[in-house]
């Protein structure tokens, strides 16, 4: 094995720390983004690819520092863009399998644009969001996360901005997988960012992140040990939504809305509760699930959408090797002739 | 693919021929009447007869402004002569006007004595009064000063087309041909080369071709059979260098320019792109090219056309965006993260007149300091401008030239005039385009990301998929050689300075600029851009009445040519005429000390020679 950890036929046995540089990681002491950060690093060895053809690509923000403390390539953009340069490496590089590293400001309200035109593309891109409902950078103002009436650094008297919901914007903008994760749960973590990684396409993972210093406890209301399982539902494929520490609980639809039933009381049964199906063509189900939050439901985590359609960058080289099938390999010789020509003798 | 010759003659007529040198040509209608494919046919047909040309296509940034109305007039104007030129010519000689607002918007230009050709079915009243004529021109005497040609050309194309088969409308749209039958007997040209594209054209609808073809031959019978006009004319051929050649534009020359570096360079071109005036044509030519390995990128936006292209520059192709000024102010922070993490990366700038929306299809050079400084903090990027549109092609290969061996971003501003504006082409031969076959970095011993070249100071090409370059760009302030970030100030200090120092030493590969005239002497007029025309013919004009008056012509603006102060330094006045409020001029004082005078013009249109001339005159 050389000192990159490949072996002479090309296979690839790295491990956690052959992903970390020798850069000091910068985040405040007690950041979400720390726990984001060493899942990552545990996950790739596992993925088998050569680091060599990973690029880590994000914006501006806390979380946008991440590339700098990958053994990956990396390239730290600007403010909302990292999208666009990521969908430039992959077209140009097919081969790459390229992450994009973003916040909650950076994604959805300077780079809202790139956000959803990533996504509906199905560029083959895995989008992290780490939302932690505030400008941590910035210090301290309102994101287009935070909830209404927030009071914070630039509204002092409450926020009067309604919040966006990141996951009804990745199912309008058609991503073709969407998931939801958290810091706290390291073990779910992991396992959505492999899922990430194995899709195919457009790939959006949002990962509630606790800011300690400007939005402490965030979601501390339902993550905390005590009251998760009543309070937060994990998505299975191909299951009922069942939650609550009695596995008593479950969602089913009223007409277009969800409620929440406990099976047992009043006759109900597991056959009333919706079961879930993450390969959905249409987003439906996935959306309403997307919008339940606390208090008035569970917060759902998990895979809420994973579909297969061809991507932008097979689409783009298959256009290319048509166009090459047609017309033959460029000729610049012909390309400068091409046209009405005359001689002058 | 064969090379056209046509027998320069082709009519035989009982009728006086006239020679002239040089003749120019506008044709004028609705911005559906099909004009700018008269005015291209008209030019395409005397190049291959072997005249020179020059064009300028006027058309409004309405696609179809109310029919009749001022707004929506579309002009082509075409010089074609036995001489050398280098523009479209100052008053056109003869101004074909197929509605009454087509006569109103062009009259003003068309020289005294000039012929006049009108298509008096549409002077009807209700095209009277969207031109806001009060009285009909045919008939009360304002057109006295004229050789004025009434001809009913929609109606006479009715009838020619008497027994086709197309609808009714369709056949009065073939009045263009009509009109461009009449003008190529009057000048006597064949009709075969046209006769050629119709049937290309609209091969898959032959009842479109066979029309077309009838109004074509009907326009030109009419005016031999009717002996219309008492005399035709006969334009030379032109000496011209010996070659081949084709016509083309300067956004056709920029694309197969671009694609051109790229096959030389050995790696692939990357376009991202938001469409936008007067350059989506260079997003359509390259898109029709995907067997070069072209790959285009039709953005959500301008930001992210550019920021696509360098992604992709990042991971190893020749990263472009096209784009018109307002585009340009978008992109400006992500041109200056191209300038941090010193990636090669081409903005195309085809410039039009602003600010902000302005006039999107007329023309204008006042992005020269937009893309000069138009960033926040210290941005240096280099500069090119290609002169003519032909000209497109071989500065684009430069742009690749001088991005990929310095590793940095690099301007090429084009302009609307020079973009839509078309000219023979001498086809270069394969062999004399420079080598410039691209090294990507892959070894790995002794990798660092902000490693430089000693001569060029340009950073190694390491591209993402090469194993034990692993290594992190962005936009916070690097420290040389590891590209770590580093925000000491002494660090800072020096690399300001050294990403200027490496712009400049592009200087190294600007060839010395030339004096067209003697070396030294009262008055040097310096050009940049798409004035090349103009100003070369002005200060030809007045060479040959013995004035001691030379020109220069920047294609680099940063860093200018190294011999730049010198050749300032040996004239006594230096007149930069510049289609902006005197941007170059102010460059040039700021960094030689040079008392230059601006001599400006902001029409939306390249200046006339005459105007130049006028103007030269005073410094003389």
């Amino acid at each position: 094995m050389s000192e990159n950890g490949h072996t002479t036929n090309g296979a690839v046995k790295l491990t956690r720390k052959d992903f970390q540089t020798d850069q000091e990681v910068r985040w405040c002491p007690g950041c979400g983004d720390y726990s984001i950060l060493a899942q990552v690093q545990k996950v790739m060895p596992e993925l088998g690819i050569p680091k060599e053809k990973i690029v880590f690509i994000s914006g501006i923000g806390c979380s946008s520092r991440f590339p700098y403390y990958m053994n990956t390539y990396g390239f730290h953009t600007i403010h909302g863009r990292a999208p666009a340069f990521a969908t430039g490496v992959k077209a140009a590089n097919p081969d790459l399998q390229v992450w994009v590293i973003t916040g909650d400001g950076d994604a959805l309200s300077i780079g809202g644009n790139h956000f959803i035109h990533s996504l509906r593309r199905n560029v083959d891109l895995k989008i992290i969001l780490f939302n932690n409902r505030i400008y941590g950078l910035t210090k301290g103002q309102y994101s287009p996360t935070s909830e209404l009436g927030k009071r914070n650094k630039s509204a002092p008297m409450g926020t009067i901005d309604y919040p966006i919901n990141p996951l009804s914007l990745a199912f309008a903008a058609e991503a073709t997988f969407v998931g939801r994760s958290m810091d706290v749960d390291p073990k779910h973590l992991a396992m959505m960012i492999e899922r990430l990684a194995a899709h195919k396409g457009s790939g959006f993972l949002e990962v509630y992140q606790n800011c300690n210093i400007f939005n402490d406890g965030a979601f501390k209301s339902f993550n905390e040990r005590e009251v998760k399982e009543d309070r937060m539902l994990q998505l299975e494929h191909g299951k009922p939504l069942i939650f609550g520490k009695n596995k008593d609980k479950g969602i089913r639809l009223n007409g277009v809305t969800p409620e929440i039933a406990t099976i047992g009381e009043n006759g109900i049964t597991v056959d009333e509760i919706l079961v879930h199906n993450e390969n959905a063509h249409e987003p439906n189900l996935p959306y309403i699930l997307g919008r339940m939050q606390f208090p008035e439901y569970p917060v759902p985590m998990g895979v809420f959408r994973a579909i297969e359609r061809p991507t932008y960058e097979q689409m783009l080289a298959g256009q290319i090797s048509a166009a090459v099938e047609a017309k033959g390999a460029g000729s610049l010789e012909k390309l400068i002739n091409s046209g009405e020509t005359w001689v002058i003798n | 693919m064969s090379a056209t010759t046509l027998e320069e003659r082709t009519i035989n007529t009982k009728l006086p021929t006239e020679e002239l040198e040089a003749v120019t040509i506008r044709f004028a209608g609705d911005s559906g009447d099909g004009m700018q494919v008269t005015g291209g046919q008209f030019t395409s047909t005397s190049a291959i007869i072997g005249n020179d040309i020059s064009t300028l296509p006027d058309f409004p940034a309405e696609i179809r402004a109310p029919a009749g109305s001022l707004p929506g007039v579309s002009g082509y104007q075409l010089n074609f002569s036995s001489r050398d030129i280098r523009t479209p010519g100052d008053e056109p000689q003869v101004l074909v006007a197929m509605n009454p607002a087509a006569l109103k918007v062009n009259i003003k230009d068309l020289e005294p004595g000039g012929i006049l050709v009108l298509n008096t079915d549409e002077f009807n009243d209700g095209n009277l009064k969207k031109a806001g004529y009060a009285a009909n021109p045919l008939n009360d005497g304002s057109l006295s000063g004229y050789r004025v040609f009434q001809i009913p050309i929609t109606s006479l194309t009715l009838k020619a087309l008497e027994n086709s088969s197309m609808p009714f409308k369709q056949q009065e749209r073939c009045k263009n041909f009509y009109a461009l039958g009449l003008m190529y007997w009057l000048y006597d040209r064949p009709m075969e080369p046209t006769l050629k594209w119709i049937d290309e054209k609209f091969g898959a609808k032959p009842e479109v071709a066979e029309a077309n073809t009838m109004a074509l031959r009907a326009g030109y019978n009419y005016a031999d059979t009717m002996e219309l006009f008492t005399t035709h004319y006969h334009v030379g051929k032109a000496q011209i260098k010996p070659g081949k050649y084709r016509n083309i534009t300067g956004n056709e020359a920029t694309a197969i320019g671009f694609i051109t570096a790229s096959q030389l360079a050995g790696r692939p071109i990357f376009y991202g792109s938001y469409p936008i005036t007067p350059a989506s044509d260079v997003l359509h030519e390259l898109s029709k090219h995907k067997n070069f390995g072209v790959k285009t990128f039709q953005a959500e936006d301008e930001i992210a056309a550019i920021g696509a292209a360098i992604g992709a520059a990042f991971a190893g192709h020749i990263g472009l965006t096209g784009t018109s000024g307002p585009g340009v102010a978008l992109k400006s922070e992500a041109i200056g993260l191209a300038v941090m993490t010193e990636l090669p990366l081409i903005v195309i700038d085809v410039q039009r007149g602003g600010p902000s929306t302005g006039l999107p299809t007329k023309t204008e050079q006042a992005d020269l300091l937009q893309a000069m400084f138009g960033r926040n903090s210290e941005s240096p990027v280099g500069i090119v401008a290609p002169a003519t549109p032909a000209d497109c092609f071989r500065m684009a290969i430069e742009a690749v030239r001088l991005a990929t061996k310095y590793m940095a971003p690099v301007f090429f501003l084009s302009d609307g005039y020079l973009g839509n504006g078309s000219e023979p082409w001498e086809i270069p031969s394969l062999d004399s385009l420079p080598e410039m076959k691209i090294k990507l970095r892959t070894e790995a011993d002794g990798f660092f990301p902000y490693l430089r070249d000693e001569k060029t100071l340009a950073r190694p090409w390491a591209v993402p998929g090469t194993p034990g370059l692993e290594h992190r760009i962005g936009g916070l302030e690097k420290q040389n050689i590891t590209g770590n970030v580093n925000y000491e100030p002494d660090n800072h200090d020096f690399m300001v300075r050294l990403r200027a120092e490496k712009i400049q030493r592009m200087q190294q590969d600007v060839p010395p600029l030339e004096v067209f005239g003697k070396p030294e002497g009262k008055v040097l007029v310096l050009g940049w851009g798409s004035t090349y025309g103009s100003i070369t013919t002005a200060v030809e004009q007045m060479q040959e009445k013995g004035k001691a008056v030379s020109s220069a012509h920047l294609r680099y603006l940063n860093p200018f040519p190294s011999n730049l102060g010198e050749v300032l330094k040996r004239f006594k006045t230096v007149i930069v005429p510049e289609l902006n409020l005197g941007q170059l001029c102010m460059l040039i004082r700021a960094k030689f000390l040079v008392d230059a005078v601006s001599l400006s013009q902001v029409k939306g249109k390249p200046f006339k020679v005459s105007t130049l001339v006028n103007k030269i005159q005073e410094y003389l």
